[in-house]
């Protein structure tokens, strides 16, 4: 089948997607955008989160059908050219190790400081507990975000 | 905070910490990386600079070894055993052949090699040879024009299985003659007696690595008849060699570059899909992509050793150990992988960083039916560590001692004696790090916020149930390779003028695995050779082997393999600064290094001391800034006049100062390069009607001799203690009757961010006279502890003696 949708703010089109692709295999083999993650493929690790019509989706779970003349944002869509203060905290804070999760973290990281400019510790760790990371403990990420919060508020 | 200190010289005073709460970073941590480093040179040794694959990382643009993409490729998949152990009578490939879209279907007689491969006995089939020992085993692979394709059309292929009865109780194994390898260890008298003596059976479940990238790479066929294979490993040599003999193909044929690697923790040491896809890349001749969904990582991986611990402690009534006496066994699972040196590791490491006077262990590595284990952070020495501080605090208990007390008591020294008989040279601070985290100001008491209960935002714990704990574990961990193997690293480092700027290229095959390597690498060419533009190239098999990047050992090795070539480039400037050796010639020396200073590895070019920090050589001469200057501080010559004349190309291959077997009888011999040491705090709150456990906070104080990259060593110790945690409490492979029940990450929970409590840690610096710049493996050790010391912090809250991990809910209940 064929998908049309618009990808970090650009139409898009892939052919011959087989029924049973997710909005994820569509995104990294077909439109060369592999920033978003293949860590798990079943909705448990937040590694492929990606916006869908703005909201905040795990794009292993999303049929590639129902992505059909939609707006998709992935992590390589939220830079203007430099990098997003949210990407600038997490390598600030030493938050990205091996980075297979930093791409989803990102994401949502963005998402929650969008909803919530200031969170606090217990929302921030709520916010994220749908995105593993197994190299960092958290500990920097939580840093990550506390520094994204307070720089957006700068500005 | 960081002190300067030089290699051979100890510094007590060294110690740094970040407080459990807040955005505390470390010295050195800056979001420019423009920080001044102690030793020399923006960006060198002891600062944290930005990572260099950092911006990468962050936009979703780095390359990991499952977003490779050739012109032309297929895909591979593989088809496995469904049984954990029968005899193969036939397989019939037609029906998969048949399936449009498929290019090859393999099996074990198309493997043109050696049909088995192993990181240490080469008994692992690449596809099962006439039988299969584990559920998951590799029986055959198609290459297709679609993943899934290739994957339905695995499905189709008829494989004929003869059934058997599995083995899969380690005891039955060994009572069976299914050893892999027994470690004996004695020392002092084997029939000692104390006048107290406590007893304990542990239990520590089948953890699993779980990192997130999973196992993928890419095999493009060369017109030379050979193969490059982009992958995600370890180490690249390892691979290519066993690759290589695989394929029937002479080493120079099989080509490797480290693709982005998505975690490791050791599950990527031994082979998964890199000659599966080789075979099909060569039988093909296109470009075969293969990469694992999670259930097929879950089985296409070795695992931790689980293992049954049998200890008995013998001790003063003042709480002084008298004996231990110890037997270990380690479930191997259907292959060798590294089994042998887990088993050297729970048995030198058996009895933890205590002094002990009479030592009997006996550790046992086993063949089974269940899926195979190897290397995972720790080692054996994860195991070893929750027998033996589960049993120091029994023995607190017995003598009536606080549990810190009973180990400073019988805290190992520096100059101490190991079980084996080796003296630990260099610091051993064990009763130090413990006091540290003794003395950390306690986590506030529990309130009443649903989200800081053991139930969470469930609601379901009332705050007036909730019991606290607090437990203590320190651990012990060898650095680098052990028992006698020749364990090296090579560096190559290029310094030219790059559009008029010195610039340094540092080229190693050492695998970058999220722990920082590349930029410790381009840190220590910044010092060593005062520059700060420096280039590290993609890691791969065209220049000397790195080793792996395990056993807490990279930053050690390819560290020290780095700066040993750094001097070496800087010795030749000197030499072309003098008017010497002629500069033309400066393009390609290559030194083994091994044997240039037997006793710690130090580069043989006299003149040059410690941190170095930019000194080139004798003579008081100093590199900074491009500027070669005497004592005096008088100018004598430029980098780039110097460098005018044409790049200087030096590669080293280093070793650490070697080690010996150890005793086949009696255990005894200097085994280990190095020592290292953790210790943690764990602070719980129990809700013990649910079995519901909460992490407060875990306090970790680790001595790393020297923080190369203290942002880094954070890194390592907090991600070693969620891994610690995952173990103690949730992490388990539920293996029955030789399958796994729960290979996904709905059934296999890791930490989420909900369970990691926040992390204090006090770094201590004191340095290894024998390491490079005094550094002290950081990986694995807090790894080790943390789970102990979570464990004890439960029973301090409960009561309950919790001899199993991880614990369950129904061991707190008593429903389970």
């Amino acid at each position: 089948m064929r998908i049309d949708c618009v990808v970090n703010g650009e139409p898009r089109r892939a052919d011959d997607v087989w029924a049973g692709e997710s909005l994820l295999h569509v995104l990294r083999e077909r439109l060369g955008l592999p920033g978003a993650k293949n860590a798990c493929e079943q909705g448990e690790c937040g590694s492929c989160t990606v916006y869908l019509d703005g909201k905040p989706v795990c794009a292993c779970l999303v049929p590639a059908g129902q992505a059909r003349g939609r707006e998709v944002v992935t992590v390589e869509g939220l830079g203007d050219g430099d990098l997003h203060p949210v990407q600038r905290a997490f390598i600030a804070a030493g938050a990205v190790q091996c980075g297979f999760c930093t791409p989803g973290l990102i994401v949502a990281v963005h998402d929650l400081l969008a909803r919530t400019p200031s969170p606090a510790e217990e929302e921030i760790r709520e916010a994220l507990a749908g995105n593993l990371c197994r190299c960092t403990g958290y500990e920097k990420i939580l840093t990550a975000v506390r520094l994204a919060a307070g720089r957006e508020h700068e500005s | 905070m960081t002190g300067q200190i030089l290699p051979g010289a100890r510094s007590d005073g060294s110690a740094w910490s970040v407080g459990a709460v807040g955005g505390a970073v470390a010295p050195g941590c800056g979001s420019s990386g423009g920080v001044r480093c102690v030793g020399g040179g923006v960006g060198g040794i002891g600062a944290s600079p930005v990572r260099p694959d950092g911006a990468l990382k962050v936009r979703g643009e780095f390359a990991f070894s499952s977003d490779l993409w050739a012109d032309d490729m297929l895909w591979g998949a593989t088809l496995r055993s469904p049984h954990p152990s029968a005899t193969i009578r036939g397989i019939d490939v037609g029906a998969a052949l048949a399936v449009p879209g498929v290019y090859a279907v393999l099996t074990a007689d198309d493997v043109p090699g050696d049909r088995h491969y192993g990181l240490e006995v080469a008994d692992q089939p690449v596809l099962a040879v006439d039988e299969v020992c584990y559920r998951g085993e590799p029986v055959a692979i198609v290459a297709a024009d679609h993943p899934e394709t290739a994957r339905r059309a695995a499905e189709r292929i008829v494989v004929d299985y003869g059934v058997r009865e599995p083995v899969t109780d380690p005891e039955v194994a060994l009572a069976g003659g299914r050893l892999v390898r027994h470690v004996p260890i004695r020392k002092g008298d084997p029939a000692a007696v104390a006048e107290v003596v406590v007893t304990g059976e542990y239990r520590v479940g089948m953890q699993d690595q779980a990192f997130l990238g999973p196992e993928s790479g890419l095999a493009v066929p060369a017109p030379d008849g050979g193969v490059e294979l982009y992958v995600a490993t370890q180490w690249l040599h390892a691979d290519q060699r066993q690759v290589a003999a695989a394929l029937g193909l002479p080493v120079e044929l099989v080509r490797l570059s480290l693709a982005g690697v998505g975690g490791a923790f050791g599950a990527r040491e031994d082979l998964s899909m890199q000659v599966h896809a080789s075979l099909l890349a060569l039988r093909t001749g296109r470009p075969v992509k293969m990469v694992y969904g999670r259930e097929e990582s879950f089985v296409g991986h070795v695992h931790r050793h689980p293992a049954i611990l049998r200890y008995e402690h013998g001790a003063t009534r003042d709480g002084e150990l008298v004996y231990v006496r110890a037997r270990i066994l380690l479930d191997g699972g259907a292959y060798t992988s590294t089994t042998p040196a887990v088993v050297a590791n729970a048995a030198s490491l058996g009895v933890g960083p205590y002094r002990v006077p009479n030592v009997t262990v006996d550790a046992y590595g086993v063949h089974t039916n269940n899926p195979p284990c190897g290397a995972m952070r720790g080692f054996g020495a994860v195991q070893a560590c929750f027998g033996y501080e589960s049993q120091m605090d029994r023995l607190a208990e017995a003598v009536g001692l606080d549990p810190v007390e009973v180990r400073v008591r019988n805290a190992l020294a520096e100059g101490g004696s190991m079980p084996t008989g080796q003296v630990v040279e260099g610091p051993a601070p064990v009763a130090r790090l413990l006091e540290l985290v003794r003395d950390r100001p306690a986590p506030p008491p529990v309130g009443d916020d649903p989200r800081q209960l053991p139930g969470g935002v469930a609601n379901t714990t009332a705050p007036e149930q909730v019991v606290r704990g607090v437990g203590y574990a320190i651990g012990i961990k060898n650095v680098c390779f052990s028992e006698g193997f020749d364990d090296h690293a090579t560096a190559r480092v290029r310094l030219e003028l790059i559009g008029g700027e010195p610039t340094a290229l540092v080229h190693t095959a050492a695998a970058e695995v999220g722990q920082g390597l590349v930029t410790v690498q381009a840190q220590i060419a910044r010092t060593e050779l005062g520059v700060e533009r420096v280039v590290v190239a993609t890691a791969d098999t065209s220049v000397g082997s790195a080793g792996s990047s395990s056993a807490s050992r990279q930053t050690y090795m390819t560290g020290g393999a780095v700066r040993a070539a750094c001097r070496a480039v800087r010795a030749a400037l000197l030499a072309r600064l003098a008017g010497g050796s002629g500069a033309g010639a400066d393009d390609g020396g290559v030194a083994d290094d091994g044997g240039a200073v037997g006793d710690g590895g130090v580069v043989g070019d006299g003149g040059t001391v410690g941190d170095g920090g930019g000194r080139v050589a004798g003579g008081g001469l100093e590199l900074a800034g491009g500027v070669i200057r005497d004592a005096a501080g008088r100018t004598l010559g430029t980098l780039v006049d110097l460098l005018a004349a044409g790049p200087v190309e030096r590669s080293v291959r280093w070793r650490h100062r070697p080690t010996r077997p150890l005793d086949p009888v009696t255990g005894q011999g200097d085994a280990h390069v190095q020592y290292a040491f953790a210790a943690h705090r764990a602070t719980v709150d129990v809700d013990p009607e649910l079995g519901l456990v909460r992490v407060v906070e875990i306090a970790t104080a680790q001595d790393v001799g020297r923080a190369i990259n203290p942002q880094a060593v954070l890194g390592q110790i907090q991600g070693g203690t969620a891994q610690g945690l995952g173990l103690a409490l949730m992490e388990e492979l539920q293996v029955v009757d030789g399958v796994i029940r729960n290979p996904s990450f709905t059934d296999y929970l890791i930490p989420t961010i909900l369970d990691v409590p926040p992390m204090a840690v006090d770094v201590l610096e004191l340095a290894d006279p024998h390491a490079p710049y005094g550094l002290r493996g950081v990986g694995e050790p807090p790894t080790i502890s943390a789970t102990p010391a979570i464990v004890a912090a439960i029973r301090a809250a409960t009561g309950l003696p919790l001899a199993r991990v991880p614990v369950r809910p129904e061991h707190l209940t008593g429903t389970g």
